[in-house]
């Protein structure tokens, strides 16, 4: 790079992986963040997928700025995750966090080299491997129904209380039915947990998905209560996150694993289920820590 | 290298239209956290959870993080 390339351009790193024949073959069909073509810095037995983007777009001012619009937030998760999911199937990645950019190539190798020792056991870990998400939710529709039901088998005995007496009755109830909804998918989330840990190698919760975007998420979906079933694609929102695990699965059992997480949330009324993936090992990119549970916010 | 995934495997991984915030769950939290050079506390993206908190997990009193099981 001449310097006056160096001068415009910055690197922006998406992955560590090993430098073969087939990863190279896999990057050079990639666009990364900037629609530039992805290309491979190699030092001996490590390699970073990295591309060249324009400086004054990713300069610490100017990315802090776009990061907190959603729209170009989310341009950059996913020009992010495109590069990473296209190296995902070699088998093995450590995906980097969003936003890794380096001054120039050079700054790269020298990273490399000296992470050589952390990175080179992790992706000997994680090779093979792919990550499943999670998430349990106490289902609205389900505890609703089993409201009405309720309510309606009480009538008769309600129609003595007064207006104020029967409104608390079922104020009660209600509370009554999602505390036990509630409880339930906590039943079912340590049920789910049980099930997914004898086929995961590795398990990492995150934090329990809430606000705007969660409403827009959906993945696949087992539903509790007398439909049961699995439900592919967008699961209705609504309900509470109360758990959003994800697990590092060997690639041969992934299927098996999906199939049992859904299975174990079968004929729970109250509770839906959603697995996600399967995903590059993103949760499992760092090195095994005492707490592996991100601090919540 | 042994552990290549099989061709069903690769597809749902590249093909995928996944939810933004399951992306964003990984994006933010996971990875290998490398410090970059000149935008080293953008590396953080911490700056990012705060800002965009009211949109991806707003924390009130009438959701506080249940305890995981």
């Amino acid at each position: 790079m001449t310097e006056s390339a160096r001068r415009q351009h910055k690197v922006y790193a998406y992955a560590v992986l090993r430098p073969t024949p087939e990863a190279a073959r896999a990057v050079a069909v990639l666009r990364g963040v900037a629609d530039e073509q992805v290309g491979l810095v190699e030092t001996g037995d490590l390699a970073a997928a990295v591309g060249p983007v324009p400086a004054e777009e990713f300069e610490e001012g100017a990315l802090k700025a776009g990061l907190e619009e959603l729209p170009r937030l989310e341009a950059l998760a996913r020009g992010h995750h495109g590069v990473v999911a296209g190296l995902a199937p070699l088998g093995a990645v450590l995906p980097l966090r969003l936003a890794t950019v380096y001054r120039d190539e050079d700054r790269v190798r020298q990273i490399l080299q000296e992470r050589r020792d952390q990175f080179l056991p992790l992706l000997e870990r994680l090779a093979g491997h792919v990550e499943w998400g999670v998430k349990v939710y106490t289902d609205p529709t389900d505890s609703l129904a089993s409201d009405a039901a309720v309510a309606a088998g009480a009538t008769g005995g309600e129609e003595a209380l007064s207006p104020g007496r029967a409104y608390l009755a079922a104020r009660r109830r209600r509370r009554r039915g999602a505390e036990e909804a509630w409880q339930t998918a906590a039943r079912t989330a340590v049920r789910i947990a049980e099930e997914a840990g004898g086929l995961a190698v590795g398990r990492v919760a995150h934090r329990p998905q809430r606000g705007e975007l969660a409403q827009m998420a959906g993945g696949e979906t087992a539903r509790g209560g007398k439909s049961g079933g699995e439900t592919a694609g967008g699961g209705k929102p609504g309900g509470e996150n109360i758990a959003n695990d994800a697990y590092l699965v060997p690639a041969d059992r992934a299927e098996e694993f999906r199939a049992r997480v859904l299975a174990a949330a079968e004929g729970q009324p109250g509770v839906r289920v959603e697995v996600t993936g399967p995903w590059a090992p993103y949760s499992f990119a760092l090195p095994p820590e005492p707490t592996a549970r991100p601090e919540p916010v | 290298m042994s552990g290549a995934l099989d061709e069903e495997d690769a597809r749902a991984l590249a093909g995928r239209e996944v939810a933004l915030i399951d992306l964003l769950d990984r994006l933010l939290q996971g990875g290998v956290v490398l410090a970059g050079d000149l935008v080293l506390s953008i590396a953080d993206v911490d700056l990012v959870r705060i800002d965009l908190r009211a949109v991806i997990a707003p924390v009130d009193a009438e959701h506080p993080a249940p305890l995981l099981l």
